[in-house]
């Protein structure tokens, strides 16, 4: 049988490096959708609790528990990457290979957003496990602050290399101007 | 313009899909006659003032809002979500 190669939505696009900022693929083995039924939030919350150690984070916000990472993604809806067992809970949904994810660093990493996202993304506004859903050009995508020069892109996986693309060229722009 | 997302905070314009009056979200009974079905589906008010429209937050968190704006003035009163709104 023919043995299969694994290969990121992104392929051969990432690593790429321009100026001071980065952008590398990152890779999670699953994301699963966790969709509350009505009423069932504060159940669901406890159990996710009870399985991983994790409850569901507020509006905006990632919590993470040793490689486990739960996170508000939209309206009634969080990602989590293991699965969870919430039978008559939530809607539960494998979305693993829907979503192609990259991290971009460095010094300038705020200014190369700027000119792409139109939500105010620096750290006293936008913390460290901040997450948002927003526009990155005409993408949307999901943000969350990572480190203090470092932020999670997530995109639907068909966008992946319109993701670099853009990137790339904002990623060009800051790093040809002597002041950021 | 910059719309206030119940969730997400104030977002700029480019975020929403607009959908209309928020009547939409006052469904008339199956056997409340032909002018309330006529009103609902149809007929339209264009108000000089305040109007509180149904927005989707549809770049951000996917959530339909009810949004209360002014036409004259272009202010942006505030918003509550839709599920909440029809209750």
């Amino acid at each position: 049988m023919a043995r299969l190669i694994a290969l990121g939505p992104f392929g051969d696009l990432l690593p790429l490096q321009v100026g001071d900022v980065t952008c590398t693929e990152v890779t999670r083995n699953a994301l699963w959708s966790i969709a509350p039924f009505a009423g069932q939030h504060a159940a669901v919350s406890a159990q996710m609790k009870t399985q991983i150690a994790l409850d569901l984070p507020a509006v905006g916000r990632r919590a993470q528990v040793g490689d486990v990472i739960c996170q508000w993604v939209a309206h009634d809806q969080w990602l989590v990457t293991v699965p969870v067992t919430l039978d008559g809970l939530a809607a539960v949904t494998d979305l693993s290979d829907g979503f192609a994810l990259l991290e971009i660093a460095g010094p300038t990493v705020e200014d190369v957003l700027a000119r792409l996202v139109p939500v105010d993304l620096r750290p006293h506004v936008f913390g460290v496990d901040d997450t948002a859903r927003s526009l990155l050009g005409h993408m949307p995508v999901g943000i969350t602050r990572t480190g203090t020069q470092a932020f999670e892109v997530m995109v639907m996986r068909s966008m992946a290399a319109s993701l670099v693309h853009d990137l790339r060229a904002a990623m060009v722009a800051v790093a040809a101007r002597d002041t950021p | 313009m910059r719309i206030e997302c119940p969730y997400c905070g104030e977002r700029d314009r480019r975020e929403f899909y607009y959908m209309g009056d928020a009547v939409a979200l006052d469904r008339p009974a199956v056997d409340a006659g032909a002018q309330a079905w006529d009103d609902y589906l149809h007929n339209r008010d264009n108000p000089a003032g305040s109007v509180r429209d149904l927005w989707y937050h549809e770049a951000g968190c996917g959530a339909w809002i009810v949004v209360s704006r002014d036409t004259l003035t272009h202010a942006v009163q505030g918003s509550v979500l839709a599920a909440e709104a029809a209750r």
